[in-house]
């Protein structure tokens, strides 16, 4: 347990050397000009065009900013041979991999931290709170995904591609499946086994389109069934990653 | 901490010739170009509810303002402003649709149609934005009568087609009837009926909508009393 803690804290203390706060406050301050900018030019719903627009780009900030910090950071930390020479050492393999999600798991808290503090100033605090800690539950998946793609395929490139896939088709899965049933009448038999694999994989990956709702901070209709909703999917998905990710480190040869 | 960085003089001279070449090459390229050419370019076709669903990942709310931005940004392009008359309507009405299929309790949408490619001079371009406002607001009576009570206005005294504005006012009488929806829209079917000339009866509309509180955002105010301010004063000043 204290050698996960040690692990974790190292793994966030790489992240504040590596700016990372710095670049979030970047990345806060350039949206909110050009939300504030692009909101001067409707002609009406100028507060809800901002919100709304600020809320899409600080998402898809932060999980590209998670996601790359943890690729990077095990590719990093694989091609310095720190893995290995932690792997060495009389610890479980699940410690390692459980240190790592949890430091990756304390740096998720920095962005929705941050941006849901901003959310504050569009939506009442019940309903910023529910999208900052979906968020979180996001950044979460997107970064348990990350860990696995990192071990299971080893090089930053391909690892970054699969976790923006896996991010792309949990996003539109809902879309997808929706698409598919409504032409289920007139489709043909390719369209029919298509529609069975996109429910298949609905069952398999985490309705991401649930998440971090800007409905939540325009129309104010979020709520409990909203966030269990979010936890249940969180844990659930977090866990299978976790599982995935130790199942493939246990079987790897070092 | 940062390790200081070696002199110039390490760099060697045909790295330096070549930086400042290259340098030179750039900037002299890119200053002998042409100056770019102001070219309208037509609005495209609306893409497919479905596709739009698909490419907002998931939040078709932001997608919604951006492609308003889009459709609204359209008539003043990057040097060229487009008269609202040489202005594909039909693809107009499309991308509006989209915009409000996209986020349905949004105003933005029928605002525009309403206010702002609706005073267009052109009847006809008028009677199509008119009658968006008209078939959407059977979606959302309670919420979206303003946009029908200004269309009522307009079908009176611009096009001076008074069976379609009261139509227009008959349909906000019969079918808005939520608490919020004030009494005054209602009896818009009088306004009609009593044929009031254009400007008192836009400064009624307009100072109804102001005085209901019902418009909060800054930018839409500013734009109504604008609008207030620009109408030829009264022929009969109140006492």
């Amino acid at each position: 347990m204290t050698a996960a803690l040690v692990i974790a804290r190292y793994t966030l203390l790489e992240a504040l050397r590596n700016r990372l706060l710095w670049l979030l406050l970047l990345v806060l301050a350039a949206a909110v000009c050009a939300g504030g900018f692009l909101g001067q030019l409707a002609l009406t719903e100028s507060r809800q065009l901002q919100a709304a627009l600020l809320a899409a780009v600080l998402r898809l900030a932060a999980v590209f900013l998670v996601a790359t910090f943890v690729v990077g950071s095990m590719a990093r930390e694989a091609a310095d041979k720190g893995a290995e020479l932690l792997l060495a050492l009389a610890l479980p393999r699940a410690v390692y991999v459980l240190g790592k999600l949890a430091g990756f798991a304390a740096l998720a808290l920095l962005p929705a931290l941050l941006f849901g503090a901003v959310a504050l100033a569009f939506a009442p605090p019940g309903q910023a709170a529910l999208w900052a800690a979906s968020l979180l539950g996001e950044l979460w998946i997107v970064a348990a995904f990350s860990l696995l793609c990192s071990l299971t395929l080893s090089q930053t490139l391909p690892a970054l591609t699969a976790a923006g896939a896996f991010y792309l088709l949990a996003r539109v899965l809902g879309t997808l499946q929706l698409l598919g049933h409504a032409g289920a009448a007139q489709a043909d038999a390719g369209q029919r086994w298509l529609t069975r694999g996109i429910d298949a994989l609905a069952l398999l990956l985490p309705h991401l389109d649930a998440f971090t709702r800007t409905e939540w901070l325009l129309y104010h209709t979020g709520g409990l069934a909203d966030l269990a909703n979010v936890a249940a999917q969180t844990a659930l998905a977090v866990g299978l990653l976790t599982a995935a990710a130790l199942f493939d480190l246990y079987r790897k040869n070092l | 901490m940062n390790t200081p960085a070696r002199p110039l003089s390490s760099v060697p001279p045909t790295v330096r010739w070549l930086l400042a070449a290259a340098l030179a090459l750039q900037l002299g390229w890119q200053a002998g170009r042409p100056p770019p050419g102001a070219r309208a370019e037509a609005l495209p076709p609306a893409p497919s509810a479905a596709a739009l669903r698909l490419a907002s990942l998931g939040d078709p709310l932001a997608l919604s303002r951006l492609l308003m931005l889009y459709v609204q940004g359209h008539d003043d392009q990057a040097g060229v402003a487009i008269a609202w008359r040489d202005l594909d309507y039909g693809r107009i009405r499309q991308w509006l649709e989209r915009v409000l299929e996209l986020d349905p309790r949004s105003q933005y949408p029928l605002l525009a149609a309403s206010e702002v490619y609706g005073a267009v001079g052109d009847p006809a371009r008028v009677r199509q934005m008119l009658e968006l406002v008209y078939q959407r607001f059977g979606e959302d009576p309670d919420r979206r009568w303003p946009w029908l009570a200004h269309a009522v206005v307009v079908a009176q005294h611009r096009l001076h087609d008074l069976p379609l504005a009261r139509r227009y006012a008959q349909a906000i009488r019969l079918r808005a009837t939520g608490p919020r929806v004030p009494a005054w829209a209602r009896e818009l079917e009088l306004f009609v009926l009593e044929d009031m000339d254009q400007a008192e009866a836009t400064r009624a509309l307009i100072g109804a909508l102001l005085s209901s509180g019902q418009i909060t955002d800054a930018n839409e105010l500013r734009f109504l009393e604008r609008r207030l301010q620009n109408l030829p004063p009264p022929a009969h000043p109140p006492r």
